[in-house]
């Protein structure tokens, strides 16, 4: 009995003791499920604990994070949000406009954030002035992929214009080989849009076009271009392209049975894991036109009570940004980091020139956020316009009403 | 206190679910509709905003093709269901042999989920995979069945892989239909030597009208709930062209948060139920009171 007694009181003094310390404690909402992704994740969790704090993952599956932000939607409605959550763009200021993310603006002056990210990019990660996210990593998603034998054995040299792309496509299709390798998912579709509005467009056009939607812009003859050479790239693809998945596609150019990909650097995992080799059996060049098209996953940081959960809050947002997670995180993902301080001797030599040209062009105001992949704009609106893209894609819609389609879809989604 | 127990015991027992129904039920559907009248973005917020949202559906191009393909799905998947089932439970009730087993091979699909009717027929309507491929390997190389990735045709894929699901459910209606109508009024009709077909069309079929109303209330609440079929199969695509008004809706709600937008077409969808069942629960109630 006295024993009992005993242990019962060194048990509250132990958990008195525990709660004084606050042990970093973190909830992370997030989708990297699968692959290069969930070691990534590893990485990160691994090295929380190292730092005395406690992960508890949540990871939810599905729909490319639509599974993630029911799930999400439900905790903060229920008034318990996860420490952490993968957001990222737009959607990062959507939440913080419900009122419910937390300001880790100590961490980020503490670490110097401001000195090491590009300013395009730590602008996605403050919330009217104050830090509310850390970013992982950043994808470039204006890539155009080529089988580099099949180039060879047809004499073509990556495309630097869309009308050598064009012309480099009739002599593939002469030869039987599918130009493009495409799979028609409404998000696909988008990507290679945004890469021709780059392309033919150039980066102001862009900034105007998909990023301010500008209705002048929108409606403009270089937007009809836009969707002519959209009409034009339809014909280089395959007739059992609908509802094909992206690494698929990326297979078709692997063995040859396809000549280009566009598509973002994820699509380089596919390449690697299957033993090829960059410069010797595949390609990267950055689509045809100047510009770089980033799409940057981060982590946004919740409301949360309790200090041991802010701890593990601000504990959490360093490691993210910490060089050592860049630069495993990202060799396992595929992307590149954020950071511009990195060394990048162990990254291949795509990784290398993503990183140059992000440098490059963060400097001539080229850098631009992906709208296909959710950091230009919010939800709606980039819906709107993928909703337009794909249906003109799908049918034989011509460019001027796929121009109008457009401007009204985007004034209606406001 | 017995007595009173007894008598109330009914209500008591029902007292919770019917709490349930009400809430979970009816005050959903008028939060949705609330919802659907606010400027309710990612999360949803309770300042009225007026007509908004029904404003930004009508004009939305990607609405109406999912209100025609909801048209025509309904319609062709209800019909050609009816009329397959019936065919099927009038042969079937030809007192043939082994019909135990016939009777379970139409029914079997119905055991399936969409979702497996749908990955199946992706890959049998496939044009690289499936039947055009098979075909074509046989030598008949110009023949083309794309329908599944030709945006003008794919509604009718899915038509397809849902009456194959259907019409065997159908099937097994009517032929409890067919067993429940009274066999002296058609051995009545056989000996003033009434030609089978006559007694089909206008003794039999008639006198099954209630199990015409059933099935059809049945498969058109299948036909606007429809979801996850069209997911598996075509993925509302190619492009958004087998958009449905359920897909539309998971869209605004789920990958867009647009949740305004969604509960406004949730709104419609129930509205276009509502016609349906109307009728038929007025029907139901009148004949009660008679």
């Amino acid at each position: 009995m006295k024993y009992t007694a005993k242990a019962a009181i060194s048990a509250i003094a132990l958990t008195v003791a525990g709660a004084a310390h606050a042990e970093p404690q973190a909830e992370v909402l997030h989708w990297w499920t699968a692959g290069g992704e969930a070691k990534a994740v590893a990485v990160l969790q691994q090295e929380f604990s190292e730092n005395g704090g406690t992960w508890t993952d949540m990871p939810v599956a599905g729909g490319g994070g639509d599974a993630a932000m029911t799930a999400l939607r439900a905790r903060v409605l229920s008034g318990n949000a996860p420490t952490a959550v993968q957001l990222k763009g737009p959607a990062i200021q959507e939440w913080y406009e419900e009122g419910v993310l937390a300001d880790i603006s100590s961490v980020a002056e503490a670490e110097g954030w401001a000195d090491v990210l590009p300013a395009q990019i730590a602008e996605h990660m403050k919330c009217e002035g104050d830090w509310c996210a850390a970013p992982v990593n950043v994808h470039r998603v204006d890539w155009i992929w080529a089988n580099k034998s099949v180039l060879d054995a047809n004499g073509i040299e990556m495309p630097t214009t869309w009308d050598e792309f064009n012309a480099a496509a009739e002599k593939l299709q002469a030869a039987g080989v599918i130009p493009l390798a495409h799979g028609g998912q409404s998000w696909q579709d988008a990507t290679v849009f945004e890469t021709v509005v780059l392309g033919l467009g150039g980066p102001e056009f862009f900034q105007k076009a998909l990023v301010d939607l500008d209705q002048e812009a929108l409606t403009s003859d270089t937007m009809v271009q836009v969707f002519d050479q959209m009409r034009t790239l339809r014909g280089y693809v395959d007739d059992n392209f609908s509802g094909r998945d992206w690494n698929l596609a990326t297979a078709m150019v692997m063995n040859g049975e396809a000549a280009f990909q566009i598509m973002g650097d994820w699509a380089k995992g596919e390449f690697l894991a299957a033993g090829k080799v960059p410069g010797e059996d595949f390609l990267c060049a950055s689509t045809p036109g100047e510009g770089y098209l980033y799409n940057v996953d981060s982590f946004a940081m919740f409301e949360v009570d309790g200090d041991d959960k802010k701890a593990g809050q601000d504990l959490l947002a360093k490691l993210i940004v910490g060089p050592n997670f860049q630069k495993v995180f990202n060799l396992n993902k595929g992307s590149i980091p954020v950071r511009t301080d990195v060394s990048l001797d162990e990254f291949d030599e795509c990784a290398v020139k993503s990183s140059e040209d992000m440098k490059a062009s963060a400097e001539n105001g080229s850098l631009l956020p992906s709208y296909a992949h959710g950091m230009a704009l919010r939800g709606a609106q980039s819906g709107a316009i993928t909703d337009v893209v794909t249906a003109h894609f799908n049918s034989d819609m011509s460019s001027e009403d796929a121009v109008k389609m457009l401007a009204d879809a985007v004034a209606n989604s406001m | 206190m017995a007595k009173w127990f007894e008598t109330h015991l009914p209500k008591i027992v029902l007292a919770p679910s019917f709490i349930a129904v009400l809430i979970f039920v009816y005050g959903f559907i008028g939060w949705t509709a609330w919802v659907s009248l606010t400027r309710s973005k990612l999360m949803p917020r309770y300042e009225i905003d007026g007509f908004i949202q029904y404003d930004r559906l009508f004009a939305s191009p990607r609405w109406d093709t999912a209100m025609n393909n909801l048209y025509i799905f309904g319609g062709m998947f209800i019909v050609i269901s009816l009329v397959l089932g019936l065919i099927l439970a009038i042969l079937l009730d030809q007192q043939i042999r082994v019909e135990g087993a016939i009777r379970t091979i139409y029914l079997y699909p119905m055991a399936l989920s969409m979702i497996v009717t749908g990955t199946a027929w992706k890959w049998i309507l496939n044009p690289g995979l499936g039947v055009q491929a098979m075909v074509q390997g046989w030598g008949f190389e110009n023949f083309k069945f794309d329908w599944l990735v030709n945006p003008d045709m794919a509604i009718y894929t899915v038509v397809m892989a849902a009456i194959w699901q259907s019409s065997g459910f159908v099937m097994a209606l009517f032929l409890a239909g067919l067993r429940s109508v009274d066999t002296e009024i058609i051995r009545a009709a056989q000996i003033d030597g009434i030609p089978t077909w006559r007694v089909y069309t206008a003794i039999i079929i008639p006198s099954m009208a209630p199990i015409f109303l059933s099935a059809f209330i049945v498969l058109a609440h299948l036909a606007i709930k429809s979801f996850d079929l069209v997911i598996a199969l075509t993925g509302g695509g190619p492009g958004y062209a087998t958009d449905l008004p359920a897909t539309y809706m998971y869209a605004m709600a789920f990958s867009r948060g647009d949740v305004g937008q969604a509960a406004s077409s949730a709104m419609i969808m129930m509205l276009v139920i509502f016609i349906i069942v109307v009728p038929y629960l007025y029907s139901e109630l009148r004949a009660k009171n008679d």
